[in-house]
C-alpha cells in the first residue's frame, strides 16, 4: 500500500501525527564540549541534558532517579559547576564544557577521587555513584580545602539508600587530601 | 591493568581494628563490581535498549476507590507511534506472590489511588505519555475503607471474592467475609492467667506510617513476549530471579521454562523489589504489540505512589511485671494496614507471630498479628520486615516497664533476655550456636557511657540550655523469614589459567554478596581472592536455582553452597592427582594453587594443569575439565502451628543491639544523632569493610524510618507526599556524628565459618532507640513514629508525659 493509499483509508485519516511534524520544525543545533571532545548535533529544543547525553551520546553514567533535581542522581559538571542535568535543557548547554563520569578517569587509570570511593567502600548498588562523583569533583574543583560542613552542604543533594553517606563523605575528605599532596609534589 | 594494580595499596580510614585469623575469610577486600560502578560502566536495566524497543507508560486512578464506568482508548490509540494500548477488560491474568487477588490492571473497581488503569506501548517515551494523556475515563466515585479501624468493622470489604482467593494454605489464613488478608496466631502457657500474678500490668499502644523503600532506581522491566510460542524473555531490576520466573509462569498459566529472566545490575531493592511487579503488565503490552520488546519505568511519583511499601502498622501490647523485673506475660495484638492487596504483606504479618516478641523468654505470651487490606497503596517486603516494626512496640514498652518498675533498663533487659536453654515463642531452644543477645546489649552500653537514668532535676537543668541529651537502646533479633524448604546454588568451573568462574541464582544489588562468595571460595581453593570470578549478572537460563534474594540470607545459605562446591572441586583435583602422582587421593592435600603430597611436598601439581583435563609429558588426557556445584537447603525448618506457632521457622537468628546519643532542640523539635553504637552478634565476619558498610547504611534507613520518613493520606486516602520534597529521606546533613560497629563472633555451628546473616538487620530498632533516647532527654513517651519535629514539638507543647 502507498502513502497515497494509505491516506485514503479511512482509518490511517484518522490518526493523529500532528506532534511528529511540530517537533521536527524547531530542531535547533548545538555545539558543545563533552569530556573533552567536541559535539555538534541536531536536537528538539525540549530536550534535556540528560536525555541528550544518554539518549543521543549514549553515555549512560549520568542517572534519572526522579527527575525533579530531588536527588542528584544526573549531576554532571557544566562549565565546572555541578548541575542536575533534568533540570537543564540541552540547548542550555549550547557551547559549553560538559563533564560526565565517563570523562573522570584519565586513561586506563581511576582518578584520585574514583579510587577512593573504592577504598572507603562509598557505594553499594551504584546507582546513585556518577551524580555522587560529579557533586564532589565540583567542590574539589571550586573548593580544594572543604571542611567537613562544606563537604555535607555541597554532597547533601544527592540521595544515597544504601551506604548511609559516611563512606562517600570520607572518600571525599580523602580524595582531598590526596590531592592536595598530589599538586604540592 | 595499571588503575587495579595501584588498588591494592590504600588507606582505609573507616575500619575498626579487626585482625581475622583467617588468610581471605574476614578480610577487607574491595568490592568485585566497585570499578565498574565508579565508572559509568555498570548497566542497570535502567540503561538498557534492545532493537526493536518500545516505551510504555501508565495511567493511575485519582481515586482510592471507584467503580470504572467506562474507559475510551480511541484517541490513545489513534496517535501516531502507539503499538499497544491496554486496560482493564483487556487482560484478564491475576498475580499474587502467597495470594493470587490482584489483577494486572484495576478491572471494574480500582481499590487504592495509583493502581494502573490503562497502559500504552509507543515509539518514544513522549508519544506513550502524550497517549496516556488522551485516554478518558469516566469513574463512580465509592466510600473508601481509610484505615484498619474501618476495615476490621467489615462494611466495605476490599475484596469481596475473599472467600474464594487462592492462597497457600497452612500458612496464611484469610477471614470470611472480612477484610482480614491472613490472621497469624502464636502462643506459649497461658497469659491470661499469668497476669493474675503480676505485680504490674502496662498496656500501651504503639503506631508507625507507612514508608517507601526508595531504591535509587526506581522499578524497570523490559519484557519480550512471543507471540507464536508461550516464550517470554525478561530483563528487570528485580531481586528474586528464580521466584519471578514461576509466578509470571503462574500468571501465565505457562510452563516455568518459558519463561527467561535476566537480572542487570539492580539499583537497590530493600525489599520492594522481590515479588513480582511491571513484568506481567510489560508483557501484555510486548504481546500486543507484537512481540517486541517493550521497557516501562517507573517515576519518582509512581515509585511512592503506585509501587508497594512498608505497611503501616499498629502493636497493642500488654505486659504482666513482677516487682522484681521479671516479664511474667505478655500480649500482643498486631494489625498491619496491608493496603490494597496481600503480595508480601500477609508474610510480614505471619513473621510477627514468631519474631514479634523481642529477644526475651517469657513463659507466658501470645500474638495475634492481622493482615488488613485497606484501600491504600499496597504494601510488601521491606529490610527486616515485620521487625522493625514489632520492636518498636516491644523496645518501646520494655523502657516504659523499666521506667515504671524503677529499674534500669539495661538490667531489666538482661534479666529477661533470651539464653542458652531459654525458649522462643515459637518454642525453639536457644543455644550456644544462636548467638547471644546479652553480648550485643552489653558491648553497645559499654560504648555508649551509659551509667543510669537521668534524674528529672538533671533533665529540668538541662531544658534551661536549650539542648537536652539522651542515651537509649534497643534490642533486635531477627531470622531470616524464609519457607521451611528454602534451596539455593552455586555452580563454580575452572579456567584454564586456574582462575575459578562462580554462577549463582541470587542477585547481588549492593550488598556485597559477590564479594563476600568470593572471598569464602578463594579460602576453601587456597587461592587468591582476585583469582575467584563471580558472574555479576544473573539470569534463569544458565545460572543455577535460588529461592529469593531477601531475608539476608545469601552469605548464610550461598556461603554454604559455595563451601560445597570447593570441597568438591578439591575432592576432583585429589583423584586426578592421585592418578598423575600414582597415589591415593588419601595421602594428598591442597595450598596455593597446588594438590601436592603431604609427606613430600615437592611432588604436586597446579590447579591450572587440570583445569581442563591433565596430560601426561606424552599427551594422554585424564580427567576432564573441573566443573562442580553446591547446595544449600534450610534444613530443621518446619512450618508453624496454625494456633500456637510453635515450629521451627529460624534458620539463623542474628540477635543484636543498638545504643544511641541524642541531641534535641527544645525550640524545635529537632533530633541530632550523635553517636550510634551497633553490635551484632554475627558468628564471624566475612569482610569487615562491607559489615561496617551494611551498618553505617542501615544504621541511616533506620534513621529515616526513626526521625523524617511516612506516607501521609488525604482525608479520602489520596497520597499527599510522593515526592522528596515531602516525603524526605535521609541526606549526608543527617548523618550521626559517629557510628560504631561491633563485631560479636559467637559461630553458628552450620554457618559458613561461623558466620549468619547481617544485612536487614542494621535499620531494626534504630527508631526504638531514638525513642527511648528521646525519654531520657525530654521524660516524654513517644508512642508514634515518626518523631518529626513537627510530631516532637507537638508533644512537648502538649505538655503531657505521654504522647499517644
Amino acid at each position: 500500500m502507498t502513502v497515497a493509499e494509505l491516506k485514503n483509508d479511512g482509518k490511517a485519516c484518522a490518526m493523529d501525527t500532528a506532534h511528529i511534524s511540530s517537533a521536527r520544525e524547531l530542531r535547533v543545533v548545538i555545539d558543545l564540549v563533552v569530556n573533552g571532545e567536541r559535539v555538534i548535533e541536531e536536537i528538539e529544543p525540549n530536550m534535556l541534558l540528560l536525555h541528550f547525553l544518554r539518549d543521543r551520546l549514549k553515555l549512560f553514567g549520568a542517572k534519572e532517579a526522579c527527575g525533579e533535581g530531588e536527588c542528584g542522581a544526573c549531576t554532571v559538571l557544566m562549565n565546572g559547576y555541578a548541575v542536575t542535568s533534568c533540570l537543564v535543557l540541552a540547548v542550555e548547554a549550547n557551547g559549553a564544557e560538559i563533564l560526565t563520569v565517563e570523562g573522570l578517569s584519565k586513561g586506563n587509570e581511576l582518578s584520585i577521587l574514583q579510587q577512593e570511593f573504592v577504598f572507603q567502600d562509598a557505594l553499594q548498588c551504584g546507582f546513585c555513584t556518577p551524580g555522587m562523583l560529579m557533586s564532589a569533583r565540583g567542590l574539589l574543583d571550586n573548593n580544594p580545602n572543604p571542611t567537613d560542613e562544606e563537604i555535607h552542604e555541597a554532597m547533601a543533594g544527592n540521595l544515597c539508600r544504601c551506604t548511609g553517606y559516611l563512606q562517600i563523605f570520607n572518600a571525599v575528605k580523602r580524595a582531598a587530601e590526596r590531592e592536595r599532596e598530589e599538586r604540592e609534589e | 591493568m595499571s588503575s587495579l594494580c595501584q588498588l591494592e595499596n590504600f588507606e582505609y580510614s573507616c575500619c575498626r581494628d579487626y585482625e581475622s585469623k583467617y588468610k581471605h575469610v574476614g578480610q577487607p577486600y574491595i568490592r568485585k563490581d566497585a570499578i565498574e560502578k565508579v565508572t559509568g560502566q555498570a548497566t542497570y536495566t535502567f540503561d538498557m535498549e534492545l532493537p526493536g524497543m518500545l516505551h510504555a507508560k501508565t495511567l493511575h486512578s485519582p481515586y482510592a476507590r471507584a467503580r470504572i464506568v467506562s474507559i475510551d482508548t480511541s484517541k490513545a490509540r489513534a496517535l501516531y507511534g502507539v503499538k499497544a494500548c491496554l486496560c482493564g477488560e483487556d487482560a484478564n491474568t491475576k498475580v499474587g506472590l502467597y495470594m493470587q487477588d490482584k489483577m494486572v490492571f484495576a478491572s471494574g473497581e480500582t481499590r487504592y489511588q495509583g493502581e494502573v488503569v490503562a497502559a500504552v506501548a509507543a515509539t518514544t517515551e513522549a508519544i506513550a505519555e502524550r497517549a496516556i494523556s488522551l485516554i478518558e475515563v469516566e469513574y463512580e466515585v465509592l466510600e473508601p475503607v481509610l484505615n484498619v479501624d474501618q476495615a476490621l468493622e467489615a462494611k466495605t470489604l476490599v475484596h469481596p471474592d475473599i472467600n474464594t482467593i487462592e492462597h497457600i494454605r497452612g500458612v496464611f489464613f484469610p477471614q470470611p467475609d472480612s477484610n482480614i488478608a491472613s490472621l497469624n496466631t502464636s502462643r506459649r502457657g497461658d497469659p491470661d492467667k499469668a497476669f493474675e500474678d503480676a505485680d504490674l500490668v502496662v498496656e500501651n499502644e504503639f503506631s508507625l506510617p507507612a514508608v517507601a523503600h526508595v531504591p535509587l532506581e526506581t522499578h524497570v522491566a523490559i519484557v519480550e513476549a512471543d507471540p507464536y510460542t508461550d516464550k517470554i524473555r525478561i530483563w528487570s531490576s528485580a531481586q528474586s530471579p528464580f521466584a519471578l520466573r514461576q509466578m509470571m509462569a503462574a500468571a501465565f498459566d505457562v510452563k516455568e521454562s518459558d519463561i527467561e529472566v535476566h537480572i542487570p545490575y539492580v539499583g537497590g531493592g530493600f525489599g520492594g523489589k522481590a515479588g513480582i511487579h511491571l513484568e506481567p503488565l510489560v508483557a501484555l503490552l510486548s504481546r500486543e504489540a507484537g512481540g517486541v520488546p517493550v521497557k516501562l519505568r517507573m517515576t519518582r511519583e509512581q515509585e511512592f505512589n503506585y509501587m508497594p511499601t512498608r505497611a503501616g502498622m499498629r502493636g497493642r501490647i500488654k505486659s504482666g511485671v513482677t516487682k522484681d523485673g521479671r516479664i511474667k506475660a505478655t500480649k500482643i495484638v498486631y494489625d498491619w494496614d496491608s493496603g490494597a492487596y496481600a503480595d508480601y504483606g500477609v508474610n510480614v504479618g505471619k513473621t510477627a507471630v514468631y519474631g514479634g516478641l523481642g529477644p526475651y523468654d517469657i513463659e507466658n505470651a501470645s500474638i495475634v498479628s492481622n493482615t488488613i487490606y485497606t484501600n491504600k497503596v499496597f504494601s510488601t517486603a521491606y529490610r527486616g520486615f515485620g521487625h522493625l516494626e514489632t520492636l518498636w512496640t516491644v523496645e518501646r514498652q520494655t523502657d516504659i516497664l523499666s521506667q515504671k518498675l524503677g529499674i534500669d533498663p539495661y538490667e531489666f533487659r538482661m534479666m529477661n533476655m533470651l539464653k542458652p536453654g531459654s525458649k522462643t515463642i515459637s518454642q525453639e531452644v536457644i543455644t550456644e550456636s544462636s548467638g547471644s543477645p546479652c553480648d550485643c546489649l552489653s558491648a553497645v552500653v559499654k560504648e555508649i557511657g551509659w551509667t543510669g537514668r537521668k534524674t528529672q532535676e538533671e533533665r529540668e537543668r538541662e531544658w534551661k540550655t536549650g539542648k537536652v541529651r539522651g542515651k537509649g537502646f534497643a534490642m533486635i533479633q531477627k531470622a531470616p523469614a524464609m519457607p521451611a524448604n528454602t534451596a539455593t546454588s552455586v555452580i563454580m568451573q575452572m579456567v584454564g589459567d586456574g582462575h575459578v568462574n562462580i554462577m549463582m541464582g541470587a542477585v547481588d544489588y549492593g550488598q556485597g554478596a559477590l564479594t563476600a562468595l568470593a572471598q569464602i571460595a578463594a579460602q576453601e581453593l587456597d587461592i587468591p581472592f582476585e583469582m575467584v570470578k563471580m558472574i555479576p549478572q544473573t539470569n534463569t537460563e544458565t545460572n543455577p536455582y535460588d529461592w529469593n534474594t531477601v531475608a539476608s540470607k545469601l552469605t548464610f545459605m550461598a556461603g554454604n553452597a559455595v563451601i560445597q562446591a570447593s570441597r568438591r572441586m578439591v575432592a576432583q583435583m585429589k583423584e586426578i592427582a592421585g592418578q598423575a602422582l600414582r597415589c591415593s587421593p588419601d595421602v594428598l592435600a591442597h595450598a596455593d594453587g597446588y594438590i601436592y603430597k603431604k609427606h613430600t611436598p615437592e611432588m604436586r601439581i597446579a590447579y591450572k594443569d587440570m583445569a581442563l583435563g591433565y596430560a601426561y609429558p606424552d599427551g594422554m588426557g585424564i580427567g576432564g575439565p573441573l566443573i562442580s556445584h553446591g547446595v544449600c537447603m534450610a534444613d530443621g525448618l518446619t512450618n508453624l502451628d496454625p494456633k500456637t506457632g510453635k515450629g521451627l521457622p529460624a534458620l539463623a537468628w542474628t540477635f543484636g543491639a543498638h545504643a544511641v546519643e541524642i541531641e534535641l532542640d527544645v525550640e524545635t523539635g529537632n533530633i541530632d544523632v550523635l553517636k550510634v553504637a551497633s553490635a551484632f552478634d554475627i558468628g564471624q565476619v566475612i569482610n569487615e569493610r562491607m559489615v561496617y558498610s551494611q551498618v553505617v547504611g542501615g544504621v541511616m534507613q533506620g534513621i529515616g524510618s526513626a526521625i523524617l520518613e511516612g506516607y501521609k493520606f488525604s482525608d479520602d486516602n489520596v497520597l499527599l507526599n510522593p515526592s522528596f520534597t515531602d516525603n524526605k529521606i535521609p541526606t549526608m546533613k543527617d548523618m550521626p556524628f559517629e557510628v560504631v560497629p561491633i563485631y560479636i563472633e559467637n559461630p553458628q555451628l552450620n554457618g559458613p565459618y561461623g558466620a549468619r546473616g547481617i544485612a536487614e538487620h542494621t535499620m531494626i530498632s534504630v527508631p526504638s532507640a531514638i525513642g527511648n533516647a528521646l525519654y531520657e532527654a525530654t521524660g516524654i513517651n513517644f508512642y508514634r513514629l515518626p518523631l518529626t519535629p513537627e510530631n516532637v514539638m507537638l508533644g512537648i507543647l502538649s505538655g503531657k508525659k505521654d504522647c499517644r
